[in-house]
């Protein structure tokens, strides 16, 4: 396992562009969370013209919906949810500044080239590992679409958010390689 | 005829509902740990830690292993000689399901299939239910997330390719569902039947106990098999490569209609929650 490396967010161009597939990254900063129902109207805004609730401009998405908060916590339990669902969406975040997602599970091809053409990466947390992952968020708001409850896009403050670069800005995806070395035919 | 009141399978669904989620069962935890030792890939390993510490934080403070805290699956196993009294079997489940989310701070995920509103309470809940003998309710509630319900697939199979066909569906099957089920994960499938009862039984059988011995020697073997060419695949926990994608693959079978070969393969993952109650 390489050196972890600390990112602040928002990511810059130049940040992005020196990560490899395969580095563990130490976020800091601040995630926005969107699944596939807030994705749908973000992306409505941007085909109408219209401006988005947040500073997408080197915005880190995370695909989360988290579990309420308990009384006297910031939030509930909080692991990615599968990214592919987000697919459709992807590429045109990233042309309007999207420099990061957090999820799991492979993305559709287009989605890879368009992080090459846009300069954007996308990072795995471990699926499923939701309780540990909460003590890493120290605090949540609600920025947009509350109704969608769990969906709702929240801004998180994350502190030390651990995650691996699944695809760079090269074209790289772990999951092939990974596979690939332990693979026996 | 013995007569039980269904608040008291309200209590035992709102009670499994908190403790499904927040307390991992014993054989997945001993299946981390034997993933932790065996496990070649570092980052497998760092993983299967990072699960073990999960399921501690979660069983100490009362908070869900993961954020998706499933739709509610309950089996109840009637016994004939019982008669529930006091309101309607679905109903108590419901509404045991809505106490035990609200009460327990777990995720709403259920919604309308087209306009995605949510019931904001978990329910409906899905019950399975199959009458049997004996003068005791079973109840068993298993929540399941949806990234592993998406993997799920049934198949109906031409009856020629026997046992091959099944097993490379299988295979293939997780091999396309890749890292998007949170592996390692627990493989059900079942064999036979009707498409319908293939997927019941495939679900049912990712209750059973991990590392527990199929009872029909010839699925034992299939499951062995199994194991061995799912993993080979080298996806990993994760999937993001290593030795360790399943932790168990549970067989079941039917017999089934002479023209037919049904397949369901159901796939969950590692948090695995089941918790059962006897009334």
């Amino acid at each position: 396992m390489s050196q972890i490396i600390k990112l602040a967010t928002p990511l810059t161009e130049e940040a992005v562009s020196l990560l490899k597939s395969g580095d563990q990254v130490s976020i800091s900063g601040v995630l926005y969370t969107a699944r596939d129902a807030a994705h749908k109207r973000l992306v409505d805004l941007l085909d109408q013209g219209k401006p988005l609730p947040f500073d997408i401009s080197g915005a880190v998405i995370y695909y989360v919906g988290p579990s309420p908060a308990k009384p006297g916590r910031v939030v509930g339990s909080a692991g990615p949810t599968t990214s592919y669902r987000m697919d459709a969406y992807s590429e045109l975040l990233m042309e309007v500044g999207m420099k990061g997602m957090i999820g799991k599970g492979k993305r559709a091809p287009d989605v890879v080239d368009a992080m090459v053409k846009h300069k954007a990466v996308y990072f795995a947390a471990i699926g499923g590992a939701a309780a540990l992952i909460a003590r890493s968020i120290k605090s949540v708001e609600i920025v947009a679409y509350e109704d969608l409850g769990p969906e709702a896009v929240r801004r998180m403050v994350v502190e030390d958010f651990q995650a691996v670069v699944i695809n760079d800005v090269h074209g790289a995806d772990l999951y092939q390689m990974g596979q690939e070395k332990y693979r026996i035919a | 005829m013995r007569e039980i009141d269904v608040a008291e399978i309200t209590e035992a669904v709102r009670q499994m509902s908190q403790t499904a989620n927040f307390d991992l069962g014993k054989d997945v935890i001993r299946a981390f740990e034997w993933g932790l030792e065996t496990e070649e890939s570092a980052t497998g390993k760092a993983i299967f830690k990072a699960l073990i510490e999960n399921a501690m934080i979660a069983r100490d403070e009362k908070v869900p292993m993961c954020q998706d805290t499933g739709f509610s699956v309950v089996f109840v196993d009637m016994g004939q000689d019982v008669h529930l009294v006091g309101g309607s079997l679905e109903a108590a489940i419901n509404e045991g399901v809505r106490r035990g989310y609200e009460e327990g701070f777990l995720r709403k995920s259920i919604c309308d299939p087209f306009t995605r509103a949510n019931t904001k309470d978990n329910t409906p809940a899905v019950v399975i239910t199959q009458i049997v003998d004996g003068d005791r309710v079973k109840l068993i509630m298993a929540p399941k997330g949806g990234g592993s319900e998406n993997m799920a697939r049934v198949t109906m199979l031409t009856p020629s390719g026997g046992k091959k066909a099944v097993m490379d569906f299988i295979v293939q099957r997780c091999q396309e569902a890749g890292s998007n089920p949170c592996p390692p994960v627990i493989v059900g499938a079942a064999v036979g039947g009707t498409p319908e009862k293939a997927a019941i039984l495939a679900k049912r059988a990712l209750l059973r106990q991990i590392g527990s011995q199929n009872p029909d020697p010839e699925l034992a073997e299939m499951e062995a098999e199994l194991m061995t060419r799912i993993n080979n695949l080298g996806m990993g926990p994760q999937g993001l490569g290593g030795r360790n994608y399943a932790l168990a693959v549970h067989l079941d079978k039917h017999p089934c209609h002479i023209a037919t070969l049904p397949l369901a393969v159901q796939i969950c993952c590692h948090a695995s929650r089941h918790k059962e109650t006897i009334l």
